[in-house]
């Protein structure tokens, strides 16, 4: 029996439910995790990835030192390296002060518009603050974004518009006081697995009832009253025929209606054409389920709404996002316990990412960047001169690669992020990657995008270093060092305070931003003082539990639901929505649909989760077909397939599991040798510049065992 | 295996799989007749069918002792080594099956015909010792009728049935079931007239005045029960008939249900209609396959004559009854265990309270009543309690059957009125001992029981004086042993008894009756240690009185009564054959 | 709202809501009682019965985790049957089962000077070791039953119904369908059951490792990445 020399406490890496972990440790070996079951958020319940899933930060395939490529790489010839033997091993001056050259030169040579920055969901808060505030306040650009645009834009920017918020209105276990709840696009047992449990809880315990629109048969299901399975990209007129249903059956809530809204009449002009009957016919879910989930969920004492990416990953995100505002404001479940707008956001500190300001719109704490009062309060929290900061809003992620050319993005700096993985339409990004003038990848491993770069900066991992995470629900909670980083990797917040402190230094800005940081609780205060929502969040405080947000002062004991009394922007909003078709429609050539997701074992770009034995408990990708296609392609479970787009293809093998309709066909996105974003679109929402990963026009073919990246990897599992 | 043929299954996942979990026994018997065990793919099917996770099924499969999860001879024969069969010769009789099937006791030889199993008591007590092949009772075996017996070639079985009295058992006896018309002619249908008649408060305040209690061993209050499933809030309501018989020594339940179905039926009826159930269960272990025939056919005939089904008698009233067959665990004669089985679920007896009356089956309001008992109600409604409390004494009123086994000149079942003494049932009623010996000992009550000796052949049998004397009337088991038998061994088998039927859920009993059957056996072997009185005596106490259930409560209780009466038996023995 | 319950434990009056237990009920009074199979996160089952109390006036003693106050009530927590019982399971389980990874019991062993090698030719629960999957491995040989992992894996958290028992009585252990391997079946390796087992049966594969003597860099080298690295190399 082994003795633990010390129990680190700290909070999940993996998704943003953001459960307790307990890491027990001999000799700098975390052998076993544990969480309490007192925890807040878990209630001691973690899935295969919290529990089991952090062996990546013992993989020999770890950075361990600064790297710079052997072979200097051109612009629009950049190339992939991935072997150790492509790069020198360099100390971290040479490293730092190469990439402060360069992005100075840069900057110089072309201007701010010439640099760009991904920030990191996996990063801490406090890091991600650092991040963009190099890029705002030394190199003056406001080209800074990172994957909640591949998540929850449309969320965001319907939140915004409707009701002038950003995140969950409530708390996720709060679903243990719905009478019926709504999860649509969403796979929670997933990826969300420990919400999951409590929504199971909430069903089989408590008697809610539980209605799923999604297009896929999920575990979830089991529990469900309701299935609504609807296509892909049909989100907006079955909501709105929802919402016709109610205002026809006066099943609304006259009096949240009148006190708290406007545009009632102009929604209800707008929903007179969605019938059942109209969304019947696109979305292919029967009328009267439809008119059945609109009355159960209008007639609820306490109903809510959960929903993930199958919402915002569309072309009309957006607009889907605003379908179910619209429910919610029609029936008032939003400003109770057990209501409410609840977007699960998917990283582990994607609430944080953006609450910290790495946003291409927004400074820390939403503050619009084309606001010149804003800019001025940062200009003053920054020591910056007035007028220093830039006004205008910056590049979106997928956009800040689609400008790398001569004239537009010239040097990207990565910190944790993966686009190469992660963009839809992967061919299409690696050109733009090959088109790059300088790259720095700040990682862990060298991933997919990493090995595009000129310099990697070896990153300490989750468990290497002190800060915060900010979950799902607004809990803001502590991340705290367990071991120290291997070799010469650092914190990213020292490395971005290092570089900050060479460019500005190089750049001879006047006054210091200051960079002399003692540790990541200073950088918190720092934050924390100018974006109200946090000025009474401190590390003390959140040594039990955290904190949710807002917390404007330090007697504030957190915000557990939102909106009780008025929502930020007055009164919500309601919103007349078109509908409007997929960018791309299943035709002869391509007939399918393919709709793009995760995994319960895996993590999104892979870069964590195939560096883990979480990817020996599922190694391969494997095209989920329903039966009926899988006999109209003469395939079977096993057999290897091609899958093709208009824009790329992958060989994977067949898995028939009924799981999607018929028609419509699934791949997990974490596989690089089977990469489902080689197929997707690259059409973006226009408001929320998400693209469209969840529906594209692809076709199924056989293929030869030969062509399989990797034959011998055989996915043998039971799952439901 | 790769030839089962899993389209054969589809009527039986028809039938059973809308039913749900609750189906899960019905339709791995039914699977089970189908295909002669249950493979893996089959219990799949079932579970999918039947919204059981796989898991589940197999913890299920593997509860029960009938349900084979391996391939198993065409025909099963299972050999009775509990005691009463014992002091017979069934270990004679049981080596000599295993010889011509080629294969020990548990196991089959590869392409056996037969598979042959020592079992738990069978419940022929009277005719043993005695064996059941498929669902062919054999009785009065001897080594040298093997062939027939593997063949299931025998003569019927027909019910020893006497006694003082004949009234809870006067149809019985007749080596076939009472038919409908026979059961009326006698009376029978009548209490339930009359209860319909009268209102279920006045049944209920009637069988309470009766001052009837249960025969399954507990002696609860049958009147308080009904009444607090009566009260208790929440519909359904649901009746239950435990005829999961199986103490060993006891057999009255199957000579009831066999030879006078209708009169359990009855007393069911007058239950659901005094509580207000419109769902009855039977539920009878799976080793009378023969009493479910008859009782299926009896259900049958209730309904055609209207005394079930909807409106029965144009009284308004509404039942059904379904019959439920166990499959080979003692601990499902259990109440809350019982109900478990019925939900489709491994046989553990619940933590109790909740009690069943207010939180029983499905979590509903519930009497469980065992079939002696619920043969008691229509007695007292169609007499009423005064005339039931003229049979009988004070605090024991009304009659009372006696299962006597071993060695006596006539075992059989035995009816007669509280109050009789202990030498009037042995001597009197069942002949005595054979000529030449003395009587040894008695086992009251079964396995667990307790046992009696030569003074306490005056004690009078009602419960008040058996309390008095220590000895557990239990289902009314009364097994007679003869001077040359070899208690030790008695006591062995009740140990192997106890550590086959445990359930495994509560520590004192799970590990308990497997240390007691361990020291049980060096005893019996001559090889006892110093200390093993010492450690019986713990082990004993402590599922006494730490054990979950009844099964555990007692499953020392004969073993410690043994050491009260004859110390010497558990004393050191010095090792070694011939020592 | 709640109602007021007064009863005495170990002869010391308390009060205590209506619905408390004996246990929670007898830690308001400082009294500890010694458990097993009880955790606040799991149904509790009083299956272990070392919980076990003596009530006045009933028949047998009662599982102090789910046996409710009530008015009048006088509990004695120990005595001579309350210890001889939770003597004697100990000794049981420890003649039963590997108990050298539960700590918590061994304390309680000595507690009741209770005699591990009590029970001379007892038969041991020794299952092989199961190491069916990457996560975590199986040693039955360590299991006391509690039934924790089989709750927490079906309603009392994961609702996923991968394992449940097998066999009965004392030759029950804790199973998958017809024994399939954990990757098989409905499985998804939340590891609940691990956080919950009172004892070494079900522990992280790494863990294990580590105890078998293997540095950290072996037990990486033998992960499937690293398999697949050098694979390709």
């Amino acid at each position: 029996m082994i003795q633990p020399d010390r129990i680190t406490a700290t909070t999940c890496p993996y998704c943003g439910v953001g459960c307790t972990l307990e890491l027990h440790i001999k000799d700098d070996f975390i052998y076993r995790v544990t969480s309490p079951f007192d925890s807040v958020v878990n209630h001691g319940n973690l899935c295969v990835k919290g529990r089991f899933g952090y062996d990546f930060l013992y993989s020999p395939a770890r950075v361990t030192t600064p790297l710079i490529r052997k072979t200097p790489q051109r612009p629009g010839a950049r190339t992939q390296a991935f072997d150790r033997d492509e790069w020198r091993q360099v100390s971290w001056d040479e490293a730092l002060n190469h990439v402060a050259d360069r992005l100075v030169e840069l900057y110089r040579r072309d201007g701010p518009g010439a640099l760009a920055v991904y920030a990191c969901a996996k990063a801490t808060n406090e890091e991600n603050y650092l991040l963009q505030k190099l890029f705002r306040a030394l190199f003056r650009t406001n080209n800074v974004d990172h994957c909640t645009r591949l998540c929850h834009a449309g969320s965001v920017a319907a939140l915004l518009k409707a009701l002038g918020t950003t995140a969950m209105s409530n708390t996720a276990a709060e679903v243990a006081k719905s009478d019926c709840f709504i999860v649509t696009g969403s796979n929670t047992t997933e990826n969300h697995p420990i919400i999951a449990l409590q929504m199971k809880a909430a069903v089989h315990k408590r008697g809610a009832r539980l209605i799923v629109i999604d297009p896929r048969r999920l575990e979830l299901c089991r529990s469900a009253a309701l299935w609504l399975p609807l296509k892909p990209g049909t989100n907006v007129p079955v909501f709105s025929a929802m919402a016709h249903v109610i205002v026809k059956e006066k099943l609304y809530n006259r009096a949240f209606i009148e006190a708290r809204t406007e545009g009632f009449d102009e929604l209800a002009a707008s929903l007179e054409a969605f019938t059942p009957e109209y969304a019947e016919a696109i979305s292919g879910v029967d009328r009267e389920l439809i008119a059945q989930a609109a009355r159960m969920y209008a007639q609820a004492e306490r109903g809510a709404i959960y929903w993930g990416m199958g919402i915002s990953q569309l072309a009309h995100g957006t607009a889907s996002a605003l379908g179910l505002i619209n429910l919610a404001l029609l029936t008032g479940h939003i400003g109770r316990e057990g209501t409410g707008l609840n977007p699960l956001r998917g990283q582990n500190n994607v609430q944080g990412a953006s609450d910290a300001g790495a946003m291409p719109y927004h400074y820390p704490g939403y503050m619009l960047v084309d606001d010149p009062a804003n800019a001025e309060k940062w200009e003053r929290a920054w020591n910056i001169e007035p007028g220093g900061l830039s006004r205008e809003r910056g590049l979106t992620t997928t956009e800040i690669l689609s400008h790398a050319h001569p004239g537009g993005v010239r040097a990207l700096y990565i910190m944790g992020e993966n686009p190469m993985m992660t963009e839809p339409n992967l061919n299409v990004t690696r050109e733009h990657m090959q088109a790059l003038e300088f790259l720095v990848a700040q990682d862990v491993f060298i991933n997919e995008s990493g090995a595009f770069a000129d310099v990697i900066l070896p990153a300490a991992a989750w468990a290497e270093k002190d800060g915060t995470f900010t979950n799902t629900d607004r809990r803001v909670q502590r991340v705290r060092q367990a071991l120290p980083p291997p070799g010469q990797a650092r914190p990213d917040w020292q490395i971005v305070s290092a570089l900050a402190a060479r460019i500005e230094q190089r750049l001879g800005r006047p006054n210091s931003a200051y960079w002399g940081y003692e540790g990541p609780e200073a950088i918190w205060r720092e934050m924390a003082s100018v974006t109200p929502a946090n000025h009474g969040v401190t590390y003390a405080r959140l040594e039990n539990g955290g904190l949710q947000t807002p917390v404007p002062d330090e007697s504030h004991p957190g915000t557990p639901f939102l909106f009780a009394e008025t929502f930020p922007a007055g009164r919500g909003k309601f919103f007349a929505l078109d509908y409007v078709p997929s960018v791309e429609l299943p035709d002869e050539a391509y007939p399918f649909i393919l709709t793009t997701g995760r995994l319960l074992e895996h993590w999104h770009g892979g870069t964590l989760s195939r560096h883990s034995e979480l990817d020996a408990l599922y190694p391969e990708a494997l095209l989920e077909l329903h039966e009926i296609d899988a006999e109209r392609c003469g395939l079977r479970s096993g057999d290897a397939a091609r899958v093709s787009s208009r824009r790329g293809s992958v060989v994977l093998r067949v898995n028939v599991r009924n799981m999607t309709r018929p028609g419509v066909v699934f791949i997990p996105m974490h596989f690089a040798e089977a990469a489902a974003n080689l197929l997707t679109i690259d059409a973006l929402d226009p408001t929320a510049k998400i693209p469209e990963f969840k529906a594209c026009a692809v076709s199924v073919t056989r293929a030869a065992e030969a062509e399989l990246a990797d034959p011998q990897a055989v996915t043998r599992r039971g799952r439901y | 295996m790769s030839s089962l043929d899993l389209a054969a299954l589809d009527p039986i996942l028809a039938e059973h799989g809308p039913r749900g979990r609750t189906a899960l026994l019905p339709a791995l018997h039914a699977a089970q007749r189908l295909y002669g065990h249950l493979p893996e793919p089959v219990a799949a099917a079932i579970g999918k069918a039947l919204g059981v996770p796989l898991a589940e099924v197999s913890g299920v499969i593997d509860f029960y002792a009938m349900f084979y999860r391996e391939p198993v001879g065409r025909r099963i024969v299972r050999v009775c080594t509990d005691p009463a069969c014992a002091l017979a010769g069934a270990d004679a009789v049981l080596a000599a099956a295993c010889a011509r099937a080629g294969a020990p006791a548990g196991q089959t030889a590869p392409g056996g015909d037969w598979t042959v199993e020592a079992a738990p008591c069978l419940g022929l007590c009277e005719h043993a010792p005695a064996a059941l092949v498929d669902d062919q009772a054999m009785g009065r075996l001897s080594p040298a009728d093997v062939d027939a017996l593997l063949a299931a070639a025998g003569p019927a079985l027909p019910a020893m049935v006497g006694g003082d009295l004949r009234v809870l058992t006067a149809n019985c006896g007749r080596g076939r079931p009472a038919t409908l018309a026979e059961y009326e002619a006698n009376g029978g249908y009548a209490g339930l007239r009359r209860a319909l008649a009268a209102g279920p408060e006045a049944v209920i305040s009637e069988v309470k005045a009766a001052g009837l209690v249960g025969r399954g061993g507990a002696a609860f209050p049958t009147g308080i029960k009904l009444e607090g499933a009566r009260k208790a809030a929440g519909q359904p309501k649901y009746v239950v008939c435990n005829a999961d018989e199986s103490e060993p020594g006891t057999f009255k339940d199957r000579v009831l249900l066999e030879d006078d179905p209708h009169s359990m039926l009855e007393g069911l009826i007058i239950a659901a209609y005094a509580i207000g159930a419109r769902q009855a269960y039977v539920y009878i272990r799976g080793e009378y396959p023969r009493a479910f025939g008859i009782v299926q056919a009896a259900v049958a005939e209730a309904c055609a004559a209207g005394y079930l089904g909807a409106n029965l008698l144009g009284s308004g009233f509404d039942l059904e009854v379904e019959l439920r067959l166990g499959a080979g665990a003692y601990i499902c004669g259990e109440e809350t265990a019982l109900f478990e089985s019925i939900e489709g679920k491994r046989g553990f007896p619940r933590v109790k309270p909740p009690f069943p009356t207010a939180h029983g089956l499905f979590g509903q309001p519930t009497a469980i009543n065992n079939v002696e008992t619920l043969c008691n109600l229509p007695l007292i409604v169609t007499r009423g309690a005064t005339a039931y409390r003229q049979m009988g004494t004070e605090r024991s009123p009304g009659p009372k059957l006696f299962c006597v086994s071993g060695d006596v000149a006539r075992p059989g079942l035995y009816e007669a009125a509280f109050g009789l003494t202990l030498r009037h049932l042995l001597y009197d009623l069942a002949g005595g001992l054979r000529p030449g010996r003395r009587l040894q000992a008695v086992l009251f009550g079964g396995a667990a029981g307790a046992f009696a000796t030569e003074r306490d052949i005056e004690v009078k049998l009602t419960l008040e004086d058996l309390r008095e004397a220590g000895l557990p009337l239990g289902s009314g088991v009364v097994m007679a042993l003869d001077d040359r038998r070899d208690l030790r061994d008695v006591l062995r088998r009740l140990g192997h008894f106890f550590a086959h039927e445990s359930c495994g859920k509560c520590y004192p009993c799970q590990i308990g009756t497997q240390r007691q059957a361990e020291i049980l056996e060096r005893v019996a072997a001559g090889r006892a240690q110093r200390g093993d009185a010492e450690r019986l005596r713990d082990v004993g106490w402590t599922m006494t009185d730490a054990s979950l259930c009844g099964l555990g409560q007692t499953a020392a209780s004969a073993v410690l009564s043994a050491m009260k009466l004859w110390p010497g038996l558990f004393a050191e023995q010095p090792a070694g054959p011939g020592a | 709202m709640s109602i007021d319950v007064h009863l005495t434990i170990d002869g010391q009056p308390v009060t205590v809501p209506a619905g408390t237990t004996l246990l929670q009920a007898a830690a308001e009074a400082g009294q500890a009682i010694p458990t097993i199979c009880y955790h606040e996160h799991c149904t509790a089952n009083a299956l272990c019965r070392l919980c076990v109390v003596e009530v006045e006036g009933a028949r047998v003693l009662a599982p102090a985790c789910v046996a409710q106050v009530s008015d009048g009530m006088q509990v004695r927590t120990r005595g001579e049957r309350v210890d001889r019982s939770r003597r004697t399971i100990l000794e049981m389980l420890a003649s039963a089962v590997d108990l050298s990874e539960a700590p918590e019991i061994q304390r309680q062993l000595e507690a009741y000077e209770a005699q591990p090698g009590r029970f001379p030719e007892a038969e041991r629960r020794e299952p092989a070791l199961i190491d069916d999957n990457p996560m975590f491995v199986r040693d039955y040989g360590q299991c006391v039953l509690c039934w924790r992992c089989v709750q927490v894996c079906a309603d009392d958290a994961q609702y996923t119904f991968a394992i449940n028992f097998e066999g009965r009585g004392y030759a029950t252990q804790i199973g998958t369908f017809f024994d399939r391997p954990l990757p098989e079946t409905t499985c998804v390796f939340c590891g609940q059951c691990v956080g919950v087992c009172p004892t070494g049966a079900l522990k992280p594969k790494r863990e294990w490792l580590l105890e078998q003597g293997q540095t950290p860099d072996e037990i990486m080298a033998l992960t499937r990445s690293e398999r697949r690295r050098k694979q390709r190399k």
